[in-house]
């Protein structure tokens, strides 16, 4: 087995976190993979081969390969959905193989695409089914309800008593995640969540994604074919061939620079240079602070300061600060108070954004610039297409040198 | 026909009464059976053509043939008619609780698997609530068509209102006899609508909101 796993390829254990991570909070457990091999019944090769894997708690990692290599299923061997042929699964200090398996789930977390809800029970009854399994009391469950709704950024008053369909694509997305962490389980299995919702709400949902973890620092699986994908979100990558073999498992920032094999290489693709966009957050780099507004209150002192400031447009906050709209001078003129209207259109990005999701959003609205929000949708700042530019810029030369 | 009606009306509703009890339970039975049968094939290929085979063979057994079959080892009374009806009520709830099981999204299976629901709570909280309008369906179809089967129950003396054709047809010509006939068709035709209108209003208020259409 050590021959398909290229050298130090291993993971650094939990201990050695990586720095500027280690002040965070981790209610993950590691998740040890051992040998563990899956045969379906008529087929000569395995579809799973001796796959020997360690997950450390806390981490979020990737599974990426060709469609058919065999991620899935070994996702899916993890919480026994599948039942392994052989090797062994541990999770933290247990060996969990043998089982009972339906005990064994509710402990773990499970989204899928679409989120998997019942479209016959409403949001609550949803997010509630872990916990009634486990006897919760109904207070009990209502609260958490309440509390991962929050969590997952829908109003439990709004929201916790619609059916899955009367919410959009993105939503169910959410609600899903929000039933798998019903429990607080320590680890979170994920197969694809966001392949079937629009870019831009699955730039959405990966933000959320990032700074729910930020906040609970569950150990994830999580599949994905999009390796953009795999490296925004992941702490690991694994880059399986056929049979789930191990080509390469390191840092999204090692494999974009010394992908292990050709194979990797090519899988990477060829705009690696590009992807590097995808390593930085928006968090990380400069923000322009603009003129800001709220709504209702004086439109030509608003305009008086943009001025002085030197801008030509403002950014109109709603009362909880949240950015709506970011109107020109022109435009602001024409009405004696900040309108409230909200721009549909306004692209905005969250600060755990990357570059990537940055630069798309800015072309998706045709916009020189990308609205950027910080905690509870918060003005954080604007970033310009510049900027973008420039971060381009410098990995190209930083590729070269 | 009206004063006919009116002579009789104690026993015509004691009769319309025997008659939709007995649709009723052998209905109540007959689905019970059929969803059971359901539930141990639907999920075998094989097994489910023999259940669907078995429901659109059964449609075709005539039920005067039946129940004068079932005569031999029963006799005369309520039990070859319970037999032979709830036999035909399980039929059509049979084909629709195999298609509707059948017809759950496995996706869905699978999420409620996966989060550590057993077989049989997956079962009983996901994959019959989301089949419950086919099979409802089902259940409809069979109502409508038991109750005139059940008609045919008086010829080994079962109960209801099938009594009233019988007696009009084996006197056709005589006094009341068309008025007999007519009587009991009549009946049962109301009572059947009836019964479906209360199979639709059991289907709203036992289909939750998010899967109604
Ligand atoms: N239930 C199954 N029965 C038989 N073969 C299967 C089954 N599920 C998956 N496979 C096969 O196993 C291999 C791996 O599938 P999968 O794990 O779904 O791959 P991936 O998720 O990487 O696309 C494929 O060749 C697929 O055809
Ligand atoms: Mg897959």
């Amino acid at each position: 087995m050590s021959e398909t796993l290229p050298s130090e390829a291993q993971p650094a254990p939990p201990t050695a976190a990586e720095p500027g991570r280690d002040d965070r909070n981790i209610s993950g457990v590691p998740i040890r993979l051992d040998g563990v091999t899956k045969r379906y019944p008529g087929q000569d090769v395995p579809a799973v081969d001796d796959v020997t894997l360690e997950i450390a708690a806390g981490e979020t990692v990737m599974f990426v390969g060709p469609s058919g290599c065999g991620k899935t299923t070994l996702l899916k061997m993890i919480n026994r959905l599948i039942e392994p042929t052989g090797g062994r699964i541990h999770l933290g200090d247990e060996d969990v193989t043998d089982q009972d398996p339906d005990r064994l789930r509710r402990r773990i977390g499970y989204v899928i695409q679409a989120g998997g809800l019942f479209p016959h029970m409403t949001v609550a009854t949803n997010i509630g089914l872990v916990p009634k399994m486990l006897k919760w009391d109904d207070a009990r469950v209502a609260a958490r309800v309440d509390e991962l709704l929050d969590l997952v950024g829908l109003d439990p008053d709004q929201y916790r008593d619609r059916y899955p369909r009367e919410l959009s694509g993105g939503q169910q997305q959410r609600v899903g995640v929000a039933r798998a962490l019903a429990a607080d389980p320590p680890v979170l299995l994920m197969d694809e969540p966001f392949g079937a919702v629009d870019p831009i709400t699955r730039q959405r949902l990966q933000d959320e994604l990032i700074r729910i973890q930020e906040e609970l620092g569950k150990t994830i699986v999580f599949v994905t074919h999009d390796f953009d994908e795999a490296v925004k979100l992941g702490d690991r990558i694994v880059v399986f061939d056929v049979g789930a073999r191990v080509v390469q498992y390191d840092t999204p920032e090692r494999i974009l620079a010394d992908p292990a094999e050709e194979y990797v290489a090519d899988f990477v693709g060829a705009g690696a240079t590009l992807k590097q966009l995808t390593l930085t957050r928006v968090g990380d780099v400069d923000l322009l602070q603009p003129t800001t507004a709220t709504v209702g209150s004086d439109a030509a002192a608003a305009v008086a300061a943009a001025q002085a400031a030197g801008d030509d447009y403002v950014v109109v906050l709603d009362r909880r600060g949240r950015p709506i709209s970011w109107p020109t001078l022109a435009e602001l003129t024409r009405s004696p108070t900040i309108p409230d209207t909200v721009d549909e259109r306004l692209p905005v990005v969250g600060m755990r954004s990357t570059l990537n999701d940055a630069l798309d959003t800015m072309l998706a609205a045709s916009q020189g610039g990308v609205v950027v929000t910080g905690r509870r949708e918060s003005l954080a700042g604007v970033m310009a297409v510049e900027t973008v530019m420039a971060a381009i810029q410098r990995t190209r030369s930083g590729a070269a040198g | 026909m009206w004063d006919y009606v009116v002579e009789r009306r104690g026993l015509i509703a004691f009769q319309a009464f025997q008659h939709v009890s007995l649709v009723v339970q052998c209905v109540l039975l007959g689905s019970l059976l059929a969803v059971a049968l359901a539930v141990l094939v639907y999920r075998n290929p094989t097994a489910t053509s023999a259940a669907n085979g078995f429901s659109a063979v059964g449609l075709t057994v005539p039920s005067f043939a039946l129940l004068g079959i079932l005569l031999a080892p029963f006799g005369f009374g309520i039990t070859p008619a319970v037999i032979a009806i709830t036999f035909y009520a399980a039929l059509p709830v049979l084909r629709n609780a195999v298609v509707g099981l059948a017809g759950v999204d496995r996706s869905l299976v699978e999420s409620a698997r996966g989060i550590g629901m057993s077989r049989v709570r997956t079962l009983l909280r996901v994959e019959l609530p989301l089949a419950w309008p086919v099979i409802l369906a089902g259940i409809r179809v069979s109502t409508q068509m038991v109750m005139g089967i059940a008609a045919i129950a008086a010829y080994v003396l079962g109960p209801g209102l099938g009594g009233f054709i019988f007696s009009g047809l084996s006197r056709l010509g005589g006094a009341n006899a068309l008025n007999s006939t007519l009587t009991g068709t009549i009946a049962i035709v109301l009572l059947a609508l009836v019964l479906d209108l209360l199979l639709v209003l059991v289907g709203r208020l036992t289909t939750p909101r998010g899967i109604r259409v």
